[in-house]
């Protein structure tokens, strides 16, 4: 379970995230959208300990985030950021492997080989499992990150801008398996997304953010109207239902 | 080939230089000498007190130049450092001219350990300019730690020539095994010992090198992954300026060499790396000893010869390889 209650981030002067609060507690996938800017990265990082909160606190099944041990909190939330692996030049067996760290710290048992497996095959990445990192496509790469914080086994991931350079076939193989990773093994995903059918398509609820705050939150059929979307982007937008899909088209 | 091989072949190869390297030299001392049982108490002294030292101290000096090169491509997330670009080696050679301007008469240990505080230093400057800045391309990074480490080098070269140094910081910028002797290199084993430290905690360095955002999102105090790096990398350097002088390209090329083949994964990785490394320097030592003989050519000549060289083979490599 993922609690934050009046988290505030500054730049000097301005706030970045300005007293967000939100409880995640169902499992599900929930995408965070809003125009550039508006603190949804910043709201993340802080929730998953990787930037610091200025106020405010954040709570992972009820540990405070700033108190609890890095160890223990990575049994029960993983976060993938947009830039990852610099020198990465691992194989895809390696990385996932990884993932495991929190569990093993680095020596791999019987039951984490098990994990490690399940999660290759589980992103379909078996034929690729013995490929150095560096030598895939985009794609395949970002999949492979997925398939770490698959491995590690906890039961909220956070995802940030999954979908960044990846095309349209990848972008929706990939909210697919978000979609099933949250409905086969009933994890708390929560997605930060820039398209909003994307959002529309795949998340149960969405919560829309500008300027650092939430500015709606609620079911994803709900929140994508034309007035709430002009509202956040601020871009005169048609909602129209496609074959059971709703659909936002910008307006001309 | 697995990896066992190319280990025992590698070990094999070491050995053969170990042997050539105990033989080759202007002091008169032949393998035949040995064979013959006419072995004197001088050859033996000139085994003993000299070769032995001088062969096992380049072994060690490139073995835990490779791993500190290996450990600083890690924490900074970058392939192209190694500690002398980035002003490590230049800070301990600044920390030597200090100690030796202030306490002339100190034990080399003591030497060694101010030149070791001065490189930690000077190396978490350069590891705290690149995250200020928050460079993302890959060749800015070494372009800053060139900057600093010119910055940290002219300071030293100041310092020096007031002080009538600079024949001293000559000889601890330019690596030279010929003055090496029993009693006078034996700190480099704690530098050996610091980077066997690289293998045991290899797991931790390796995702240091994916970055802290996955590190942390792993659980790794990443900060202290990253302080306990920054020591031994400047450890190594300090005592290898302090003992025998700074050998340039060494950790640069060979983890390079490695992980182009064999990847990243620190576990597997930082035997090659300290068994390359250990061939590299050795083998430049025994050619600086051939080259002009009975004259020699000090080792960070050769190295920087043909660690240039291979440098930019390797670059050109990586370029055609990975885009």
């Amino acid at each position: 379970m993922i609690e934050a209650s009046a988290l505030t981030k500054l730049y000097g002067d301005s706030r970045v995230v300005d007293r967000v609060s939100l409880t995640l507690d169902q499992p599900g996938v929930t995408a965070i959208i809003g125009p550039n800017g508006a603190g949804k990265s910043t709201l993340l990082s802080m929730i998953a300990r990787l930037l610091p909160i200025d106020k405010g606190r954040a709570f992972i099944d009820g540990l405070d985030v700033t108190r609890t041990k890095g160890s223990e909190l990575a049994r029960r939330i993983a976060v993938l950021k947009q830039e990852n692996g610099l020198l990465a030049r691992l194989t895809v067996r390696d990385l996932i492997g990884f993932g495991r760290f929190p569990h093993s710290r680095g020596r791999l048992t019987a039951a984490d080989r098990a994990k490690v497996d399940e999660a290759i095959s589980f992103l379909d990445l078996t034929p690729l499992s013995d490929r150095f990192l560096d030598e895939l496509s985009g794609g395949q790469r970002q999949r492979a990150f997925v398939a770490m914080v698959l491995a590690q086994d906890t039961p909220a991931i956070l995802l940030d801008e999954p979908l960044n350079n990846l095309d349209i076939r990848h972008a929706v193989a990939m909210m697919r398996l978000v979609r099933k990773a949250a409905d086969d093994l009933g994890k708390i995903i929560v997605v930060v997304l820039h398209d909003i059918n994307f959002a529309s398509c795949y998340a149960d609820r969405i919560i829309a953010m500008q300027e650092g705050r939430i500015v709606v939150d609620g079911p994803a059929a709900a929140v994508v109207t034309e007035e709430t979307v002009e509202a956040v982007f601020g871009l005169p937008v048609m909602v129209r239902e496609i074959e059971g899909q709703r659909t936002c088209l910008f307006r001309r | 080939m697995s990896d066992r091989h190319i280990l025992s072949l590698g070990c094999l190869g070491l050995v053969l230089l170990f042997v050539a390297s105990l033989f080759i030299g202007a002091g008169d001392l032949s393998f035949r000498t040995i064979a013959n049982g006419e072995m004197d108490g001088e050859a033996l002294r000139l085994l003993l007190v000299s070769r032995l030292p001088r062969t096992v101290a380049a072994m060690l000096a490139g073995a835990s130049l490779a791993v500190a090169g290996l450990l600083m491509q890690m924490l900074s997330s970058n392939r192209f450092v190694e500690p002398s670009t980035i002003g490590t080696t230049e800070a301990a050679g600044l920390g030597m001219v200090v100690v030796t301007l202030l306490a002339p008469g100190a034990l080399i240990f003591v030497k060694a350990l101010v030149a070791a505080g001065f490189a930690i230093a000077g190396t978490a400057v350069f590891l705290i300019l690149i995250r200020r800045l928050r460079l993302k391309s890959g060749l800015l990074v070494p372009l800053v730690g060139l900057v600093l480490a010119g910055i940290i080098q002219a300071a030293a070269h100041f310092v020096a020539y007031r002080a009538d140094l600079l024949q001293s910081l000559g000889a601890w910028s330019s690596g030279d095994f010929s003055m090496v002797l029993q009693g006078r290199y034996e700190l480099l084993w704690i530098g050996a010992m610091l980077g066997s430290v690289a293998l045991i905690a290899a797991d931790r360095f390796t995702l240091a090198g994916l970055g802290r955002d996955v590190s942390v999102n792993l659980g790794l105090a990443y900060e202290r992954v990253v302080a306990l790096g920054l020591v031994i990398v400047s450890a190594i350097a300090a005592v290898t300026v302090a003992t025998i002088g700074s050998i340039p390209f060494v950790g640069l090329v060979v983890p390079n060499l490695v992980t182009m083949t064999m990847g990243d994964n620190g576990r597997r990785i930082v035997p090659f790396v300290a068994l390359w490394g250990a061939i590299l320097v050795l083998g430049c030592d025994v050619l600086g000893r051939l080259l002009r003989y009975p004259y020699e050519i000090p080792v960070s000549v050769i190295m920087g010869v043909a660690g240039s060289a291979l440098f930019l083979m390797l670059l050109a490599r990586r370029r055609t390889a990975h885009g």
